[in-house]
Parts: structure tokens; C-alpha cells; sequence
């Protein structure tokens, strides 16, 4: 495995090759990327088929502990990994520990174990119960096991437990892999904890630097988690702890506005919860990431050829996140919205014959209308989650596609406008 | 009753490429006004303007070539104006080849408790709005134009198959006159064909009377209702075929209902065109596979590590891809089983129409019926409906 970075001089940002990856080790990620999030080894709502028509379906595949801890007897069983076993032999697989893109309960880790929550409810692992489950996935990487229940509250007691806890089940890991002969060629990512207390974070970074990881996933940075007034201080002090020439990880952010900023203090990898969590919710990414359009301080700075005009209409006079598509801002559910999404199952999509997104060329806006989505969602139909997965995937993938490209050419600041258009 | 004197136009038209020599079974070329339908044909069943999660183009690489919508479904929701606007129910949902409509009636009486039949039409309380509503012949006609299927069905008056006595015989007039007005309410006969439905019950006078009152008609199709409710397969047979006998051997013939592989191999035998059946996407649901000798039950223990595909011959994408192991993983977590067992469930009917249709054509259905029936019941204990209906086509199960 390698990692090669592109850009040496100071601009933020960094473009950089994951490389000789995989089994055969000839699988290769552009970076700033992101990950395909999985359940089961299997896209959300998506068959192997479906998912394989999406432009940039990302090369490594990330899969939950807890969508398979289940099924450890049959994978074993089975003999030839969770890649098989999933029906994509051929995929790189990184494993995490938790699950982004669920809630995980908070309370129940302990000094031996860490909970993860399985269809069946709650499975305790163990380090050895861990490692065990590892040797029959088989993956390519792996997140090694950490203790990262540390909500926004948590004393510094517990934060400093979690961060200790962390680097005992890391170094077991890495141990593991000289006396396991299975997980020999695994590549291990440190986690790095220690909440919202800077000298937690900065000595969870220094401890794991400090160790033979293939690279650094920074747990626990996601909107929910942490003040948003430390979080950026806090993952830029981090960032500086750690060394450049490896991956840096952050799961479960994926908004772009904060894909942008993440990826400027030198984040590369991000999962696909996102477009997945917007599915969820019945909308569709429609934010425009085009680095064609000129400067917001043009003459024509309204034109967005990849956006849907509702998304001009939605300027939240908040300047924050929550966007009142329908004039009913009080619905609980729109909260967890972000201005980036058209929620499809809104009335006034009802004899909407436009595409989703007019001009994207996914399966879904070259074949379907905003009115048949939304009558989907109002019938509860299947394939209105096929459908907004297909287009959400293809949106966020080629979202990255835009990053890579602005700051190969240096044209960061207008992808950043663009993105900004929405709020 | 007077029939009507002049011929009905129509919007399709029928090629017989081969009858089997021994049996009454038939493979047609059907032309549609959007697809040419190779029959016999199955028809999945797309209630809402959707098939279990499907996309119309997976639709399409299983070779399916005519799909049912349901008119009390979509007459619901997203409702007829919506449909017109969009330009029909192909545009709305982006399905290029055939459609077939039924006519909203058998929904109404089986789901809707309160349903109240009159010379009228149905008269029911919209689930949705709580609003009274009527649902007559001309009515049905009217939301089926906005829908603008290929085919769309008259409303009839549906008993339950187990039902005996005047009911049935008046149901069966009732239909008839239903059937007159749905004629006169067409307003697109040579884009839509409209099909009568055969009723009378289990009673051979009174189908015989039906069957004889339609064909004078002379609509582009008919259809034989009022069955697969439970009923004696004893029965259930005796009626397809006396119906079959009577239909003119130019016009396409469809049983509604009708989608387990036995009976779709012994009607195809009594000179059935077209089948459709809920079944196969329903039960893909709860995680149960089709094979030759039944279903799987994938969510059972007894598939955990059972690593082979569902079916080792079969080539959809999901036999390709995946094992009983895994959709056992998956089944009843994550929605993709559904989808995964539903195209494998699809493709096994229509790999089964493919063989039929190959088996006529070749003629050797019989030799067909008798390999597919010693598959099923490898002991030979054949239900006595099974040998009975095709001894009266000339096929002996014992030979
Ligand atoms: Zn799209
Ligand atoms: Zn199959």
C-alpha cells in the first residue's frame, strides 16, 4: 500500500494516490475521496447491477461491523472473506468498528470490550472477539477497535479512558497482526479519540503517530458530536500532529461545505453517509459543485448549470443549516436537513415533470421526474430509495470529482462559492 | 341481450406461430401498440406504477414485455389527472413496452369492506379521503384511457369464487351489461383494447352463456375472471377450458390470476395467452426464491452456509452473484434482498414462458408437461385435478 501525495506546495489542500491496494494490490484511489458505504458488503438499496451503472462508484468499500458481526460462523464457514461472500470478490474492503451510518447507543463499553449494535441488538467485542471476526472477513484495511463513546458531555475522566482504551485495543491490533498469520497482511488505521479536550486529541494523535498504522481516522468530528466552534480548532491542531505521508480519515462528515473545509486543513478520505442518511430522509442532493460557473461576484453569478433552480430559492436567512423548502420550518423532520437536498416527497413536486437535477446523468434524472419520485415516496415504494440512492451516489461522487479537479487547477476558492450558493 | 352489429375496432392483432399437435396450447406473436408480446406470456404485476423496488430497465433485461398497473391504485394515487398530465402511465413511470389495466372492480370488493355493488357500479369509501365514490362501467373506462394502458378491462361484477347460487347468475348478466357499457364509454378503441371478462362462477351454464354473449362482442380480447380464489382446482380447470372452447381462436386469452408454475404449464395446455399473478414479486417479500420443485424459504437456518446460488442453471444476475448464504444475511434486513429475489423470481417465470413457448414450437408440450409435472412430484403422486385436466387435452401423466 502506498501513499502518494501530489501536491508539495503550501496550498490547502492535498491531491494525493492511494495506491497497490487490494488483494492483488493493484487497485488504486484518488484522493480527496471518499469511501462506498455499504451494509453487508451491499450499497443501501442497491443491487450489485444498479450500483455498478453509477459513474465513480468509489474503490474501496466500507463495511460496518455491526451490518456482519452476525454472520461471523457463516463467514467462517464460507473460507474466502466478506468480499466474496458479499458477491464482489474483486472490491477492497476497509472494515469500521461502528456503524456511521446509525446512531450507536452510549454507555456500554468497558474496559474489555466495545458494543456494537447488531440487527439482533447488542453484540459486546472483545479484543480477541474483534480480531477473531477480522480473520474471517478478511478485509484490506481495517479500523482498528476503539472505544469512541464520548458524547459532547462526558467528563475528562472518561474522555482520557477512551483515548487509553484506544490505543490498548490498537496496539492489539498491531500485535495481532505479527501473531495472527491471517491478518498478517491487513492494514491497520489508528483511531484517534479524546472528544472536545484539545490535550486528549493532541496526545491520542501523538501516541498513534507514534505507532506502524497505515493511516488515521479521526473519530468523533461529526456535527453531532462536537461544539462547532472547537471542532475545526481541535481536528487542525490534530492534523498537525500527525505525519503527511499517510491517509488521514474522517468518518460520518459529509456535507460539502464541510467536506470543502475538512479537506483544506488536509483530510482525504471521507465515507459515503451522507447521500445515504439524505436518502433516508427522501431527498436528493442538489447542490451545485460545477467549477464552470464564474464568481459569485459576477454579472451572472446566478446561473448554476448542474443545480436545480430550488435550490436559488432556499437561501436560508439563518445562514445555518436547516433550510424551510415549504414554508413549514417547525416539521421536526426537516431539521435534520441540510440546505443541500430538495426534500421529493413535498407537495409541490406533485406534477414536477423535470428531472431531479436537470443535466445530471444519472440513471434517475435521465429516466425519471421529480413527480414520479415523489410519488413513490407518498406510495412507500421500493424503488424510490433505488432511485434517490442511484442519483445521491452519483452526486457525492461527483462532488469529489470537482474537489480533485479544483485543486489540481488551483480553483478551490470558486468550488467553495458555488457550494456556498446554497446557504 | 343485443349484441352489437358492427365489428369492433381494435389495437392489436394476433399471429399464431404454432398449436401443439396433442394439446390446445398456442404460441402468438401479440402486437401491441407499444411492444410486439411473445405469448403465452406472464404478466408481473406493477400495482403502483412500480415493480418491488425494480427499475424499468431491469424490467426490460428480464425480458418482461407487458406489466399489470392496478386502476384503483393509481386511479388513488397519484390519480387519473395526474396521469393525463403526465401523458400516461408509460411516460409517468418511463415503461416503453406494454401495459395492461385492470378495471379497479376486484380491488375495490376485496380490499375495501364497505364496497356496495348496484346496477350502478361499485359504490365505495375512498380509504384516503373518507369520501364517498362511485365507481361505474364508464368511470373505469374513463380513468383507464387517462392511464393509457394497451390493455385496459371492463369493469365486471366479481363474486367470490366460492359463491353459489343467484348471486353468481346475476353477476354474470350484470358483467354482460357492464361489459355493453364499457364499449359504448370507449373513446380510444384503436389505441386501447379493451378485454370482456368472463364471469358465471363455477357454474358451466352460466360461463357458457357469459363466454357466448362476449364473443358476440366481438371485443380484441377476453379474459376468464372470477377464478384462482380458492376454489377446487377440479373446478377451476373444467371452466378455463370450457371458456377456451368457446373463445375464437384469433383473439388473445387471459386468465386472471393465475401465476404458479403448475397451472401456467397446464392453462398454456387448455389454450390460455396470458396470465398475470401478484406471486411472484409477494412472496420474493418474505424472502422466499422459486425453484422447479417449489419455493425457498432463504430467511430459514437451513440456507445459512448453504453457499450454492438459488438455482445452479439459472442466469439472472442474482443467481450470478450471490448465494442462499448470503440473501439469507441479508433477507428481511436490508431492502436489496427483496429486489435480489424478486429478479430471480421473474426471471424464473419468464425463463418458464420461454420454455413453453420453445416446447410449442417445437412441438413437444406434451413431452414438456410430463418432464416439468415428474420434476414437481418426482414421486408420481399427482393430484387427481392435475391428471384429469390434462387427460382431456390427451396428455396422460402415467405413459
Ligand atoms: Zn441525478
Ligand atoms: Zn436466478
Amino acid at each position: 500500500m502506498k501513499f502518494n501525495l501530489h501536491n508539495t506546495q503550501r496550498a490547502p489542500g492535498r491531491l494525493a494516490t492511494f495506491s497497490e491496494l487490494g488483494r492483488h494490490g493493484n487497485t488504486s484511489m484518488e484522493t480527496p475521496g471518499c469511501l462506498l458505504y455499504t451494509r453487508c458488503g451491499s450499497a443501501p438499496n442497491l443491487s450489485h447491477d444498479l450500483l455498478s451503472g453509477i459513474e465513480g462508484v468509489p474503490l474501496v468499500t466500507q463495511i460496518p461491523l455491526p451490518t456482519i458481526v452476525e454472520s461471523s460462523d457463516v463467514l467462517e464457514a464460507f473460507g474466502q472473506g466478506v468480499a466474496a461472500f458479499s458477491g464482489r470478490p474483486d472490491t477492497v474492503v476497509c472494515t469500521c468498528t461502528q456503524d456511521p451510518g446509525k446512531s450507536t447507543p452510549t454507555g456500554f463499553n468497558d474496559k474489555k470490550s466495545v458494543s456494537v449494535w447488531a440487527a439482533g441488538g447488542r453484540k459486546k467485542l472483545t479484543l480477541e472477539g474483534f480480531l477473531d471476526l477480522q480473520e474471517v472477513l478478511q478485509p484490506d484495511l481495517m479500523e482498528a477497535l476503539s472505544d469512541g463513546d464520548t458524547p459532547a458531555d462526558s467528563s475528562s475522566k472518561r474522555v482520557k479512558k477512551s483515548v487509553d482504551r484506544t490505543l490498548e485495543f490498537l496496539d492489539g491490533c498491531l500485535d495481532a497482526k505479527q501473531s495472527r498469520q491471517e491478518l498478517r497482511d491487513v492494514e491497520v488505521l489508528g483511531v484517534i479519540e479524546g472528544s472536545e479536550l484539545l490535550e486528549e486529541r493532541l496526545r491520542s494523535a501523538r501516541e498513534t503517530a507514534k505507532r506502524p498504522v497505515a493511516g488515521y481516522v479521526l473519530d468523533g468530528f461529526h456535527e453531532e458530536s462536537m461544539e462547532e466552534r472547537t471542532r475545526w480548532s481541535i481536528m487542525k491542531a490534530v492534523l498537525n500532529e500527525i505525519p503527511e505521508d499517510k491517509p488521514r480519515f474522517l468518518p460520518r462528515v459529509g456535507r460539502p461545505d464541510e467536506v470543502l473545509r475538512a479537506v483544506e486543513l488536509g483530510v482525504d478520505i471521507f465515507d459515503s453517509t451522507f447521500p445515504y442518511e439524505a436518502t433516508e430522509r427522501g431527498c436528493a442532493l442538489v447542490f451545485s459543485y460545477a467549477l464552470a460557473s464564474p464568481l459569485p461576484n459576477d454579472a451572472v453569478s446566478r446561473h448554476t448549470p448542474a443545480s436545480a433552480s430550488s435550490v436559488d430559492d432556499c437561501l436560508g436567512d439563518d445562514g445555518g443549516t436547516v433550510c424551510d423548502f415549504d414554508g413549514q420550518g417547525e416539521n421536526g423532520d426537516l431539521n435534520s436537513r441540510t440546505v443541500y437536498e430538495m426534500k421529493l416527497s413535498d407537495q409541490r413536486f406533485v406534477e414536477d415533470f423535470t428531472a431531479v437535477v436537470e443535466g445530471c446523468q444519472c440513471y434517475c434524472c435521465v429516466n425519471h421526474t421529480r413527480a414520479y419520485i415523489n410519488h413513490l415516496i407518498n406510495a412507500k415504494e421500493l424503488l424510490a430509495g433505488v432511485l434517490l440512492m442511484i442519483h445521491n451516489f452519483h452526486h457525492f461522487f461527483q462532488f469529489f470529482q470537482s474537489v480533485r479537479k479544483a485543486l489540481r487547477d488551483g480553483t478551490m476558492q470558486r468550488l467553495k462559492a458555488e457550494i456556498n450558493k446554497c446557504r | 341481450m343485443a349484441a352489437p352489429m358492427t365489428k369492433m375496432p381494435s389495437a392489436l392483432s394476433l399471429e399464431i406461430l404454432a398449436e401443439c399437435s396433442t394439446t390446445k396450447a398456442r404460441t402468438c406473436k401479440l402486437e401491441l401498440p407499444h411492444q410486439t408480446v411473445d405469448t403465452p406470456v406472464f404478466m408481473p404485476v406493477g400495482t403502483q406504477g412500480t415493480m418491488k423496488g425494480l427499475t424499468t430497465s431491469q424490467l426490460e433485461q428480464l425480458n418482461c414485455q407487458l406489466i399489470l398497473g392496478n386502476t384503483y391504485h393509481l386511479g388513488m394515487r397519484p390519480g387519473p389527472e395526474l396521469l393525463e398530465k403526465a401523458g400516461g402511465l408509460h411516460k409517468f413511470m418511463n415503461w416503453k413496452r406494454a401495459l395492461l389495466t385492470d378495471s379497479g372492480g376486484f380491488q375495490m370488493v376485496s380490499l375495501l369492506e364497505l364496497a356496495e355493488i348496484t346496477e350502478e357500479g361499485v359504490k365505495f369509501q375512498s380509504p384516503y379521503t373518507k369520501e364517498e365514490m362511485l365507481l361505474t362501467p364508464e368511470k373505469s373506462v374513463e380513468i383507464q384511457a387517462n392511464i393509457g394502458a394497451d390493455i385496459i378491462m371492463q369493469l365486471d361484477d366479481v363474486v367470490h369464487s366460492l359463491t353459489t347460487g343467484p348471486r353468481v347468475e346475476e353477476a354474470m348478466y350484470r358483467s354482460i351489461r357492464w361489459l355493453d357499457r364499457c364499449i359504448a364509454a370507449q373513446k380510444r378503441p384503436r389505441e386501447q383494447n379493451l378485454f370482456a371478462i368472463i364471469q358465471g362462477g363455477l357454474d358451466t351454464r352460466l360461463r357458457t352463456i357469459c363466454a357466448k354473449e362476449m364473443v358476440k362482442r366481438d371485443t380484441p380480447g377476453y379474459a376468464i375472471g372470477g377464478l384462482s380464489g380458492g376454489e377446487e382446482k377440479d373446478y377451476f380447470w373444467k371452466m378455463v377450458t370450457l371458456s377456451t372452447d368457446i373463445l375464437p381462436r384469433e383473439k388473445p386469452r387471459y386468465c386472471m390470476g393465475v401465476g404458479y408454475a403448475v397451472d401456467l404449464v397446464v392453462c398454456c395446455a387448455l389454450g390460455v395467452d396470458m396470465y398475470d399473478c401478484v406471486f411472484p414479486t409477494r412472496t420474493a417479500r418474505f424472502g422466499s426464491a422459486l425453484v422447479k420443485t417449489g419455493q425457498l424459504h432463504l430467511n430459514q437456518k437451513q440456507y445459512a452456509k448453504d453457499f450454492r446460488p438459488i438455482d445452479e442453471n439459472c442466469d439472472c444476475s442474482t443467481c450470478k452473484q450471490h448465494t442462499r448464504a448470503y440473501l439469507n444475511t441479508i433477507a428481511g434486513r436490508e431492502s436489496v434482498a427483496c429486489q435480489l429475489i424478486s429478479v430471480h423470481n421473474l426471471k424464473f417465470q419468464m425463463d418458464l414462458m420461454r420454455d413453453i413457448r420453445q416446447a410449442i414450437i417445437d412441438d413437444r408440450y406434451p413431452a414438456f408437461i410430463k418432464d416439468y409435472m415428474k420434476t414437481v412430484y418426482p414421486a408420481g403422486d399427482y393430484p387427481t385435478w392435475l391428471r384429469d385436466s390434462l387427460a382431456s387435452v390427451n396428455v396422460d401423466l402415467n405413459s
